[in-house]
């Protein structure tokens, strides 16, 4: 793989029918390893990944990405009603490879989350877990430098989230640098070297996750971690 | 009556050749100004569901008000430009099947794109982001949401082959309803039940039906089979 990109947001603003879901965001991720993001509803997470993929243009700020692919898994698998296998084909449309390196890395890449078997079959037809690993198998064979994953696990059992996350360490270790948001602080605790904690659309704080999952320093973390009610922590440190 | 039933059923037992002629003719007519109808229709409609253009609300609008169209209207167009003193005249189209095909696109077309702008909408809606990730082309994401869609896009199909192939307004306009040559079948039953000849009529009218619950049953199983192999 190429050189992974690091991220680098800086005083993104985004304002949306007068909400402020962006507020002067700074972010710096460096790559490679697994960077978590973390915060309550609303915080901003979704936006900053959609941001930072381009999909979502902020008013304001600096967006700069290192160069390199880029895939991004999202909550929901979005499968096109056709195969499996024609499904991952997708993820590959935009790069330049040959025929047979192309078909090469979609098998592969069904192979290694399980679905060779079942590559010509419909892909709208599979099950939750199957779908979100065909969502991954498609990022897996574009071989990103990059790995962006809005709640991978969201709605999955034990076993399929298991597959997921053996995925997502699988893919930091060849290099890729992945930003994750995920509600589950134990998956953060499992798989992320980094955590960053979003609030009211800006990073309060950083640090390494163990550290910051059982030390948080700051009101908008700590009131997170603990699942204190946000009005209750402002009031009481204000 | 029954004498008059009794004549219908000769006529559709022994594959009377007016009928079949003139069935014939209606079929191609229709066929052919659908094709165009989804050729046309379905790029357009994608185009307006996927980009984003000032004043695109009053052409969503616009399409929307087009669907509802008067044929006779559209004949009554069609025939001003393809008239001699008119712009098309030259090509000397007026009074031909091509006309009436012509006429019958002009239907189809809006329908199509008004009812697959709807539906590639749908499919933007669950698709659009992760395709825009994947760095797809305009073009190729449009090409991938109308392949998702397909199915939904019978249905666009099939109100445009029930519109085409039952107005009367516009074929009869720009027809001219000329015996042997752009008789149709609808224009053919308003004729004859005004002349009295019942059982052409009502053998035409079963024909009519026959083919229009044929082609819907036909999508039914196809969208079933569909929905039961993808969802």
């Amino acid at each position: 793989m190429s050189e992974p990109p690091a991220i680098h947001l800086q005083n993104v603003s985004l304002t949306r029918d007068g909400r402020t879901i962006l507020d002067r965001l700074d972010l710096d991720v460096a790559a490679p390893g697994i960077t978590a993001v973390i915060g309550p509803n609303g915080a901003g997470k979704s936006v900053t990944l959609r941001v930072i993929d381009g999909l979502i243009r902020p008013d304001a700020g600096t967006v700069r990405l290192s160069p390199g692919r880029r895939a991004f898994v999202f909550q929901r698998p979005a499968l096109v009603r056709a195969s499996a296998r024609a499904n991952v084909a997708l993820g590959l449309v935009s790069l330049k490879l040959s025929r047979r390196e192309r078909l090469e890395r979609i098998d592969a890449a069904l192979a290694r989350v399980g679905l060779l078997e079942r590559a010509g079959d419909a892909a709208t037809r599979f099950s939750g877990g199957e779908q979100q690993r065909l969502a991954f198998a498609r990022a897996w064979a574009m071989r990103p430098d990059l790995l962006l994953l809005d709640e991978p696990t969201a709605s999955l059992d034990p076993a399929a989230t298991e597959t997921i996350e053996g995925l997502i360490t699988e893919m930091a270790g060849a290099g890729t640098a992945v930003l994750l948001v995920s509600h589950n602080l134990g998956q953060v605790a499992r798989l992320a070297d980094e955590t960053v904690v979003l609030a009211a659309g800006r990073a309060v704080e950083r640090g390494p996750t163990r550290s910051l999952l059982f030390s948080p320093r700051t009101v908008e973390a700590r009131a997170y971690l603990t699942g204190e009610l946000p009005w209750t922590s402002f009031a009481a440190a204000s | 009556m029954s004498q008059t039933l009794q004549e219908t059923l000769f006529r559709l037992s022994t594959l009377d050749r007016d009928v079949l002629s003139i069935a014939w003719l209606s079929l191609r007519v229709s066929l052919t100004a659908v094709g165009i109808g989804l050729l046309l229709g379905i790029p357009l409609g994608s185009l307006i569901a996927v980009a984003r253009f000032p004043g695109r609300g009053a052409v969503v609008g616009l399409l929307n008000a087009f669907m509802g169209l008067p044929p006779v209207i559209v004949g009554l167009v069609l025939y001003l430009l393809l008239s001699r003193s008119g712009p098309l005249g030259a090509l000397g189209l007026l009074f031909t099947p091509a006309a009436m095909v012509a006429a019958q696109a002009l239907l189809a077309t809006p329908l199509v794109a008004a009812l697959t702008r709807q539906v590639i909408a749908d499919a933007e809606a669950h698709l659009g982001e992760q395709l825009r990730s994947l760095r797809l082309s305009a073009p190729r994401r449009a090409g991938v949401l109308i392949y998702d869609a397909r199915f939904s896009l019978f249905t666009a199909a099939l109100a445009a082959f029930g519109r085409a192939i039952s107005e009367i307004g516009a074929v009869l306009v720009v027809g001219g309803n000329i015996d042997g040559h752009t008789r149709t079948m609808t224009t053919a039953i308003s004729l004859e039940t005004q002349k009295g000849d019942l059982s052409l009529a009502l053998a035409l009218g079963a024909v009519l039906m026959a083919l229009v619950l044929a082609v819907n049953a036909a999508a039914a199983i196809l969208r079933s089979h569909a929905a039961k192999a993808y969802g």
